[in-house]
């Protein structure tokens, strides 16, 4: 359906009000890659920042405990992994740290991660009257969904911090590192969100999938466990997992123990990197029809 | 010399699937078993159907820069379709078109308010999404803030406001925004009277600021107010394009007057004319109140009725059913008739609605007929303004909670 020629396309919305030069926007069918906007999604970046503070202002002020709950959740998960992997099945930690901190520090990261991909996956569809009513570059509501978290991850890593603090014990100088893995946490998380919004659009059962998956994943992550619990035949496997490097580059950063591979790091990268561009395509050929199918 | 063009459409064109109403399988259980019995099935695969439908087809439009332009047809035939693509929020199937300059819609009020949220972060918020700038949005606070006369409430979560309340401050946001073009979608059917009366000033300031407005109302007197010119959208076509009178005249007298002037065809026994009500609100489609009402059904019989049955039934504007009323034995002479139906009460949410009248004698058919211009309830809305919790029913509700057990 291309046959109009989009010469000069541009939406300078912004940029009118300041300058009032009126730039002309063309409404023409697109092929999928021409709507890859990522332009707009800059020049509404105020837009973005805008619906991560809204996400993070509801969600503090409907739930009843507030900021206790992003304590108490990973506190609690703490315990039991504490209690199954060092109590029940006698597992070591790496470089006599206490278990509890080893899981702690790996909870956060995954916490992070699967509120990103549970909250980011149905963002499209929970925003349906936004998406019928009004045009934005609609990439800016997975994106607000992944980033929205982020005010969690920051109060987790600080109880983290205080638990490091109570056994004694100061973050390792890795910690410098720590910004670069909490990125690779968003990219992986958008990498799945941009999939999984788009196609919760479309198959509204992609809603109660999200949660098995996530379950499966957080096993298949060492979350609970350090990484050298698996067997060496798997290692190489078990590595390209990208949370794994989330995972086992954030306890390196801040424990500054744990095995961490340069190979696992840029196979997990690659395959972030692939799933990232490819759902950005996706997302971007399908947010065409979200106005007529939500 | 004339003022450039603002929005010119050319061969504008929307097709939607129809019979599975243009979504495909619902769950992704349903899409996997429909790819399984493709693989597996021995059968041609379907060819491409044609359950589709053009909700739009072939629109071609000038407006000049500072025309407000009205837009008019009946509910479905393409209007909210063609504001759908000129705002962006969905593509062309084909055509194109182009509007110079920044754009604006207002197709619903209060989209992208949250409840949760004071009266203040929502005008930011809202203003963010409408697509202003934080410093922008700054500049008319002030202005926003006394247009909806919420002083007081501002720093009140919006889900404690009145109905009233909500809906001002909603339309303050989006009617404050400083666009080039802006796009209005039947939003002041929402409301009470005064509510209308303050928003149809404001869009005529706009108007006469001259920004190029396209405006989409069933008020067809907001219209002749406001729009020099009006185009009439009839099953997705422009089925006329000229001065506000003529189109409006032509547009009303489609329902009635070219049908009174031709002979009965063949094989009808009556002709449904025209219908208002009594009292009405602004206009005779218009229902600003909840007191008794009377619908008047003009009709014409061809022929005497002895056994005549005839039903009333009112569809909301996506055709749902939501009420039906039938009387039976009706002994009729020939000619002009009056059938007043009287109802204690309309407690429906606001909007545009459309009254289906039919007649028969013993079980024929003598005429059915969609009423022209729809049925617009503007009465003050009482349900949660949030809208996608209206529902159908708007009947006031009160709580009061006392110690149990």
């Amino acid at each position: 359906m291309e046959q109009h020629v989009t010469t000069g396309v541009s939406d300078r919305r912004l940029e009118a009000t300041s300058s009032r030069n009126r730039s002309t926007t063309v409404v023409v069918p697109r092929g999928a890659w021409r709507s890859v906007r990522l332009d707009e999604v800059w020049q509404q970046r105020e837009l973005l920042l805008y619906l991560v503070w809204r996400d993070i202002r509801v969600r503090y002020a409907q739930a009843v405990l507030g900021i206790a709950w992003t304590v108490i959740q990973p506190l609690a998960l703490m315990l039991i992994f504490t209690f199954v992997f060092s109590y029940l099945a006698h597992v070591q930690a790496p470089g006599n740290i206490p278990y509890a901190v080893v899981s702690f520090a790996g909870l956060v990261p995954w916490l992070y991660v699967s509120q990103a991909i549970g909250r980011g996956s149905t963002s499209v569809v929970s925003n349906v009257s936004l998406v019928s009513k009004i045009y934005f570059p609609r990439l800016i509501i997975p994106a607000a969904g992944v980033f929205a978290p982020l005010a969690d991850l920051l109060v987790a890593f600080g109880v983290l911090l205080a638990l490091l603090a109570a056994y004694g014990r100061a973050p390792s100088w890795h910690i410098v590192a720590l910004p670069a893995f909490i990125l690779f946490a968003v990219a992986t998380a958008l990498a799945a969100v941009l999939w999984l919004s788009a196609l919760n659009v479309r198959y509204r059962d992609v809603t109660y999938l999200v949660p098995v998956f996530l379950q499966l994943w957080m096993y298949a992550s060492p979350v609970g466990y350090p990484s050298t619990l698996v067997p060496d035949r798997w290692q190489t496997l078990y590595l390209l997992n990208p949370l794994a490097t989330v995972i086992e580059g954030f306890r390196w950063s801040v424990l500054g123990t744990g095995v961490l591979h340069a190979a696992s790091i840029a196979g997990g990268a690659a395959i972030v990197a692939l799933f990232l561009v490819g759902g950005l395509f996706f997302f971007s050929r399908a947010q065409r029809a979200f106005a007529d199918i939500i | 010399m004339s003022p450039a063009v603002s929005i010119r459409t050319d061969g504008l064109s929307k097709q939607y699937r129809i019979g599975r109403l243009h979504r495909g399988p619902d769950t992704l259980r349903d899409a996997i078993s429909g790819w399984t019995s493709r693989i597996f099935s021995t059968s041609p695969r379907r060819p491409p159907s044609d359950n589709t439908i053009w909700a739009l087809r072939d629109v071609s439009l000038e407006v000049r820069e500072g025309e407000v332009l009205g837009v008019v047809g009946r509910n479905g035939a393409g209007k909210s379709t063609l504001l759908s693509i000129l705002s962006r929020i969905t593509e062309p199937t084909e055509g194109r078109a182009e509007i110079r300059g920044r754009v604006g819609s207002l197709l619903e009020i209060g989209t992208g308010f949250h409840p949760e949220l004071t009266g203040r972060q929502n005008i930011f918020l809202n203003g963010a999404i409408l697509g202003m700038r934080r410093a922008e949005i700054a500049g008319k606070f002030d202005e926003i803030v006394a247009f909806a006369d919420v002083e007081q409430f501002l720093d009140t979560p919006v889900k404690r406001y009145s109905s009233g309340m909500y809906l001002r401050l909603a339309f303050a946001v989006a009617a404050h925004l400083e666009t080039d073009a802006l796009l209005v979608d039947e939003v002041l059917a929402v409301g009470d009277l005064e509510f209308q009366r303050k928003c149809l000033g404001k869009m005529a300031d706009v108007a006469h600021s001259g920004r190029t407005v396209l405006f989409v109302s069933h008020q067809l007197n907001a219209v002749r107010r406001l729009c020099p010119r009006t185009i009439w959208i009839d099953a997705g076509r422009v089925r006329m394009d000229g001065p506000t009178a003529n189109v409006l005249g032509a547009y009303e007298a489609d329902a009635s007057l070219p049908r009174e002037q031709r002979e009965l065809p063949h094989g009808k026994g009556a002709q449904f004319l025209a219908w208002e009500l009594e009292p009405s609100g602004s206009e005779p489609n218009v229902l600003t109140n909840r007191e008794p009402v009377t619908v008047k059904v003009r009709v014409h019989l061809g022929r005497p009725v002895q056994r005549g049955r005839t039903g009333l039934a009112l569809r909301a504007a996506d055709q749902t059913l939501v009420a039906s009323w039938a009387f039976y034995d009706l002994d009729l002479a020939a000619g002009d008739h009056v059938f007043s139906y009287a109802i204690d009460e309309l407690p429906l949410v606001p909007g545009a609605y459309q009254w289906h009248v039919s007649l028969l004698d013993e079980d024929r058919m003598l005429d059915e007929w969609y009423g022209v211009p729809e049925l617009v309830i503007g009465t003050e809305l009482f349900a949660h303004p949030n809208d996608q919790y209206r529902g159908v029913l708007n009947v006031p509700c009160t709580l009061d909670v006392s110690p149990g057990g």
